[in-house]
C-alpha cells in the first residue's frame, strides 16, 4: 500500500479519500452512503463539523448511529440499523432520491470517463464481456437522481476516455445531454482521488481539475488519466489530512478494514 | 403485448388468484412438500436482500428436488443465486447486483455462467426492481420512473424498458414493466399456521413481492398461534391469503442472516468464497454435494455448518436486543 505523507502525518490513499470526501459535506445534509469510504467520510463529517448530517443506507435505514469498530459489511444487514431513526423498505428509501430529499449520493465504479459516467457492469463488450461485474445495484438510481461525489483511486485504467458501459450516468455525452436524456436533476459534482479534486466544466461538462492533493503535480494527475483533463485557471493544493481527522477515522475503523 | 415473458396478462393473474383457496386455513407443511408447489419454468422471486433474510432453507429444498429452468429474481443476489446456477436449477437471473458480497470480490460462479453464456443475467437498477414488484403488487402493467434513462443499463434491456413523454407534464419518463412472480419465497421471524407473517428489522422488498406473486411460500423461524398474531396485528406485514405454504425452518437463512436472530455465518461464507473462487465449477459442485445433496435433513445441514458456527452467528444476531 502506498503511504502518503505530509509534514506531520502518514496516511493511506483510502484515508486520504475519506478525509477529502468528508470535507465536501455540509452540516444538515442528507447523504446516501455505501459501505467503505462513503460511510467513513459521512461519519467523519458528522463527528468533525456536521452533527446534523443524516446518513441513508440503501438497505432501508434512515439515520443510523455508527459504532466505532463495528462498521457494517454491507448496507443491507442488521448492523446498519443500530439506533436508527427509521427503517423503510428498499424501494421507499430509494424513492427518497426520486422525490428529492437527498443532497449527496456517494458512488464508485470500476471505470469513470471524461463526462463522469461510471461503469460497474462489464469490462469489454457487454455481449461478450472480458469480465461480468456485479452491476448497478442502486448506483444507477443514485446517479440519475441526485448530486454525486465519486471517491476512487486515480489510475489510468480506471480513468478512461469512454467507459465500456454506462452503468451510472454522469453528464452522459456532455453539455445538455444528461437533461435531454430525461435526467433534469443531479449530476456528478465532485471526483475525489488520491491525486486531485475534480469537478466538471459548466458548459462542456468535461472533467476539470480543481485542486491537487498535497505533494502532487499537474503532470502526475494527467499522466495517470486516460483522457485530456481540463485544469482550473488557478490550481490550489489541498491541505493534507490533519492529525485530528486521522485520529477520528482510525477510531472508527481501528482494524483498518476499509482504510488499509 | 410485452416482449418480457415475465410480465403476466392481468386477467390471467386475477383468474389464478381467484382459483386459489383464500380461506383462513392451516397450511403448515415440510420443505419437501412445499418444494412440490414450485414447477419447472416458474419465475421464483427471492425475499430478503443480499445476505439478509435469504430463504435459504427453501432454496436448499428446491436444489435437492432438482428443479429446472427457474427464472430467479431478487433485489440483490448473493451466494444463494450462485448455487441455483451451479446446481442447474436456473439459467436466468433478474436482479440489480449479483455477487456474494463486496468483501469477497466478484463472484467467480456468476462470472463463469454469465461469461460462458450458460446463464442470462438481466440487470435492472435497484429501484427499478422494487418498482417492478410494486407495479405487480398494485395490479398495474407498468410504473413510470426517472431512472435508467441515459444509461446503457436501460438500453441493454431493449423493448423491456421504454421511455415515453408524460401526457400531463410533457417530461420524459422511463416505464418499468410489472413483475408478478409465480412464486415468492420469503423467510420471516414468525408467522401463524395460516401464513400471517410478522417481520422484524429491514423489510427489503418482501411486502411488494408477496402481494405481486401468484403464491407465497413462507419459511419461518417459528410458528406462533393465530391468537398471538391477533394481539399485535400492526406488526403483521404479509396477509395469510397470499400464502400457499408455511414451513417451520429454524435458522432458515443460514449461512445468511435473520434480523435479531443470527448474523451471517462469516467463516462459512469465507470457506464457500475460497472454494468457488479457486475453481468455480469443481468448487461449487463439491460444496453442493457436501451441504445440499448429502445432508439427510435441514437440521443435518445445520449440523454440518457446526454447532460453534450456529451459536456464534446467533450470539451476534441477538446482540441487536442488547443495551
Amino acid at each position: 500500500m502506498t503511504k502518503h505523507q505530509s509534514a506531520d502525518a502518514t496516511y493511506t490513499a483510502s484515508e486520504l479519500l475519506c478525509v477529502m470526501a468528508a470535507r465536501l459535506l455540509k452540516d444538515g445534509q442528507i447523504v446516501f452512503a455505501g459501505i467503505g469510504v462513503p460511510l467513513l467520510a459521512a461519519t467523519l463529517a458528522q463527528q468533525q463539523f456536521a452533527p446534523h448530517l443524516t446518513i441513508l443506507f440503501e438497505g432501508g435505514t434512515i439515520g443510523p448511529r455508527i459504532v466505532p469498530g463495528q462498521l457494517p459489511p454491507s448496507t443491507n444487514e442488521q448492523r446498519c440499523t443500530r439506533s436508527a431513526n427509521m427503517l423503510l423498505p428498499i424501494t421507499d428509501v430509494l424513492l427518497l432520491l426520486q422525490r428529492g430529499y437527498v443532497d449527496i449520493g456517494f458512488m464508485g465504479g470500476a471505470q469513470i470517463d471524461r463526462f463522469g459516467n461510471l461503469n460497474s457492469s462489464f469490462i469489454g463488450d457487454a455481449e461478450n464481456p472480458k469480465t461480468r461485474l456485479p452491476g448497478t445495484g442502486g448506483g444507477n438510481d443514485i446517479s440519475s437522481l441526485t448530486n454525486m461525489i465519486v471517491a476512487m483511486k486515480h489510475e489510468k485504467r480506471r480513468f478512461v476516455e469512454d467507459v465500456d458501459f454506462i452503468t451510472s450516468p454522469g453528464w452522459v455525452k456532455g453539455r445538455r445531454s444528461r437533461a435531454e436524456a430525461g435526467l433534469p436533476e443531479g449530476g456528478l459534482w465532485r471526483v475525489v482521488t488520491d491525486l486531485a479534486l475534480m469537478g466538471f466544466d459548466d458548459e462542456t461538462r468535461e472533467m476539470k481539475v480543481l485542486a491537487l492533493q498535497h505533494g502532487v503535480t499537474r503532470e502526475q494527475v494527467q499522466d495517470n488519466t486516460g483522457f485530456k483533463l481540463l485544469f482550473e485557471k488557478k490550481i490550489e493544493t489541498v491541505e493534507p489530512p490533519t492529525k485530528e481527522e486521522l485520529a477520528t477515522l482510525r477510531h472508527l475503523d481501528p482494524d483498518r478494514r476499509f482504510t488499509a | 403485448m410485452s416482449t418480457d415473458p415475465l410480465v403476466k396478462p392481468y386477467q390471467q393473474l386475477r383468474k389464478d388468484t381467484f382459483a386459489r383457496d383464500r380461506g383462513l386455513r392451516e397450511k403448515v407443511m415440510s420443505l419437501e412438500e412445499a418444494a412440490k408447489l414450485v414447477e419447472n419454468g416458474d419465475h421464483v422471486a427471492l425475499g430478503g436482500c443480499h445476505l439478509s433474510r435469504t430463504p435459504s432453507a427453501m432454496i436448499w429444498a428446491l436444489i435437492r428436488a432438482r428443479k429446472q429452468n427457474l427464472t430467479v429474481s431478487r433485489s440483490i443476489a448473493s451466494s444463494e443465486t450462485d448455487l441455483l446456477l451451479a446446481a442447474g436449477v436456473s439459467k436466468h437471473v433478474v436482479t440489480s447486483w449479483f455477487s456474494q458480497g463486496l468483501i469477497w470480490g466478484v463472484s467467480k460462479v456468476m462470472r463463469h455462467h454469465v461469461e460462458n453464456k450458460l446463464a442470462v443475467f438481466d440487470e435492472w437498477s435497484h429501484m427499478s426492481m422494487g418498482l417492478r414488484y410494486r407495479a405487480g403488487a398494485m395490479g398495474i402493467p407498468f410504473m413510470p420512473s426517472r431512472t435508467m434513462l441515459g444509461s446503457d443499463v436501460g438500453k441493454r434491456l431493449g423493448d423491456n424498458f421504454k421511455a415515453m413523454t408524460c401526457p400531463f407534464t410533457n417530461e420524459e419518463v422511463g416505464l418499468l414493466p410489472a413483475l408478478n412472480p409465480d412464486v415468492a419465497l420469503i423467510h420471516v421471524q414468525r408467522c401463524d399456521p395460516y401464513g400471517n407473517a410478522q417481520l422484524d428489522g429491514l423489510q427489503f422488498m418482501d411486502l411488494d413481492i408477496a402481494m405481486a406473486a401468484k403464491r407465497v411460500i413462507l419459511t419461518t423461524e417459528r410458528i406462533v398461534s393465530n391468537e398471538q398474531i391477533r394481539r399485535t396485528p400492526d406488526q403483521t406485514r404479509i396477509p395469510f391469503f397470499t400464502v400457499e405454504a408455511v414451513v417451520e425452518a429454524p435458522i432458515g437463512c443460514a449461512p445468511h442472516e435473520c434480523y435479531g436472530v443470527y448474523e451471517p455465518f462469516f467463516p462459512h461464507l469465507d470457506e464457500y468464497a475460497a472454494l468457488s473462487t479457486k475453481e468455480p465449477v469443481k468448487g461449487s459442485q463439491e460444496y453442493l454435494e457436501r451441504y445440499y445433496y448429502e445432508p439427510k435433513s435441514w437440521p443435518d445441514y445445520l449440523s454440518r455448518l457446526g454447532m460453534d458456527a450456529v451459536l456464534d452467528a446467533c450470539r451476534r444476531g441477538r446482540s441487536v436486543h442488547n443495551d
